[in-house]
């Protein structure tokens, strides 16, 4: 009965929970990686660390942690656009931003599953 | 020695002859009980009856008196001068509509959204009168109660720059109130309302600024039921690609 | 079913915002600051995997990408990012409190305490992921 003509539920979709991975698991990663590591603040072997990156199960957690939250981020940046002053370039912004994020997908799983 | 008083400076626009608003200032009595309106109905009475605006109940509850005091989308009649003081405050029409005359903004479009959610009980079957009414318990009511307190004053389009930006968005408002009926135990519309909520100018445009909240005199929560429509929405999506024979 | 709004009555006033209406209003610049965040999230997620990639290239190339993270500019960046990302966190858990509603039988549950809930996820998640990478890295 219902006739879904517009995709953007689907996009609105990974928006959420790309915005739910985001909240969630970012900001501690972003203090570890980008602060605690290189600073020093916490001693790392690169030995190890390639150890754990090589289990499946981390793949997976990178890979959530990684490419979900490129489509919160395509979802927030196409509307940053449009507000201010783009509206009319609106169907192109969207396109970008989400090919963006998918582009974004395959090379996180090429750099995971290489 | 005369009494204090305080400046308004308030849009003027009479069709035909401006190309744009322009603001002409007016001074009228500072009273502490005086609301913005009273300070308009004072100008028009005294200094200026060809001032146009809207306004009926003085009680913030026909919600025809809205308008932007100092660029924030409030009712009139509730906004007190002394909240201004020592002022000048601007009185600028509704933002985001279009401009009739003066502070008298369209109620078009409004109109035609409104309209365009279904806003009433929808049945498949109409239950015959002599049945008598449809019942609803107290936990039922209070389901949707938050989303039927709308006086229909337009302040949450006025607030909302999505509406702004591009008019075709559906607004809060019209949301709010298609997402009303669709949660009240007596309707039975979902399946032809849900549709138009979820249709691309329906809720997706929305950013969740999440202004029209704030501005509601009534406390409706329009960014909420917005949201809601969108969860029930994208649920529905997933829902009808994983059972594409699904009988929706 | 689209009706587009007509935007041409005669002597009807059009008003039309302009590209800078979010600096009208606070809440509209915080606004555009929750949004902005995810930009400056994208960013460090794509700097992530650029360091997983390096992993792969060996030992040097990942000391070297690391050493690179130390540089004041980068440094700066991931400051930035991180008050970024906490505050797309806060925003997150206080809205989507308001929007999810959670039902304990009849009642339902007050947002702030649904937002609380999630806000002690959030530290208990966070915490577990530090001491994993503590004791794994
Ligand atoms: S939702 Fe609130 S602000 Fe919007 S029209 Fe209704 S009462 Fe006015
Ligand atoms: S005059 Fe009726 S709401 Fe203000």
């Amino acid at each position: 009965m219902s006739t879904r003509k517009t995709s953007e539920p689907f996009w609105w979709g990974l928006f959420s929970v790309g915005g739910v991975v985001a909240a969630f698991l970012v900001p501690v990663h972003l203090f570890l990686h980008g602060l605690a590591v290189p600073l020093g603040w916490i001693p790392v072997s690169p030995a190890r660390i390639q150890a754990l990156v090589g289990h499946p199960l981390i793949k997976l957690y990178l890979f959530v942690l990684i490419a979900l939250p490129l489509y919160h981020w395509a979802h927030r940046f196409r509307f940053i656009l449009e507000d201010v002053g783009l509206h009319a370039l609106r169907a192109p912004i969207a396109v970008l931003s989400y090919g963006s994020a998918v582009v974004g997908t395959v090379l996180t799983l090429w750099v995971l599953l290489r | 020695m005369s009494e204090e008083t305080i400046t308004l400076e308030v849009t003027r626009y009479r069709p035909g002859h401006d190309r744009e608003p322009r603001a002409q200032t007016f001074s009228v009595p500072y009273r502490k009980d005086w609301v913005v309106l009273d300070a308009l109905n004072h100008i028009k009475d005294r200094t200026d009856g060809t001032l146009s605006y809207r306004w009926s109940c003085r009680m913030g509850v026909c919600g025809s008196c809205g308008m932007m005091v100092n660029g924030v989308p409030k009712l009139t009649c509730a906004a007190f001068l002394r909240d201004y003081h020592p002022g000048p405050i601007r009185v600028e029409p509704l933002a985001n509509f279009p401009v009739v005359r003066d502070l008298v903004i369209s109620l078009d479009d409004f109109m035609e959204k409104l309209r365009r959610v279904k806003p009433w009980i929808i049945r498949e079957v109409e239950k015959p009168v002599a049945e008598g009414e449809y019942l609803q318990t107290p936990a039922q009511l209070d389901l949707y109660k938050q989303f039927s307190m709308c006086i229909n004053c337009m302040l949450c389009y006025a607030a909302c720059p999505v509406y702004g930006l591009d008019p075709v968005f559906i607004g809060p408002a019209a949301i709010a109130l298609g997402y009303r009926y669709n949660l009240d135990s007596r309707d039975e519309g979902y399946r032809i309302r849900q549709p138009i909520l979820t249709e691309a100018v329906g809720v997706w445009d929305c950013t969740f600024v999440g202004e029209c909240s704030v501005v509601c005199p009534k406390g409706v929560d329009p960014a909420a039921a917005i949201q809601r429509s969108k969860v029930a929405g994208a649920k529905e999506w997933f829902m009808s690609m994983l059972l594409p024979w699904g009988g929706r | 079913m689209t009706t587009v709004p007509r935007r041409d009555r005669p002597g009807f006033y059009y008003p039309k915002p302009p590209a800078t209406w979010w600096l009208r209003r606070p809440n509209y610049v915080l606004f555009m600051l929750r949004e902005l965040s995810s930009v400056f999230i994208a960013i460090f997620l794509v700097l992530l995997l650029v360091q997983i990639h390096q992993l792969s290239q060996g030992p040097a190339a990942y000391a070297a990408f690391v050493e690179r993270l130390r540089s004041p500019g980068w440094i700066a960046f991931h400051v930035v990012a991180l008050a970024f990302a906490l505050y797309h966190s806060i925003t997150w858990f206080n809205l989507t409190a308001v929007v999810q509603v959670v039902r304990l039988g009849e009642r339902q549950v007050p947002p702030r305490l649904v937002a609380a809930a999630n806000f002690l996820l959030w530290g208990v998640v966070s915490l577990v992921i530090l001491f994993f990478f503590l004791l794994g890295g």
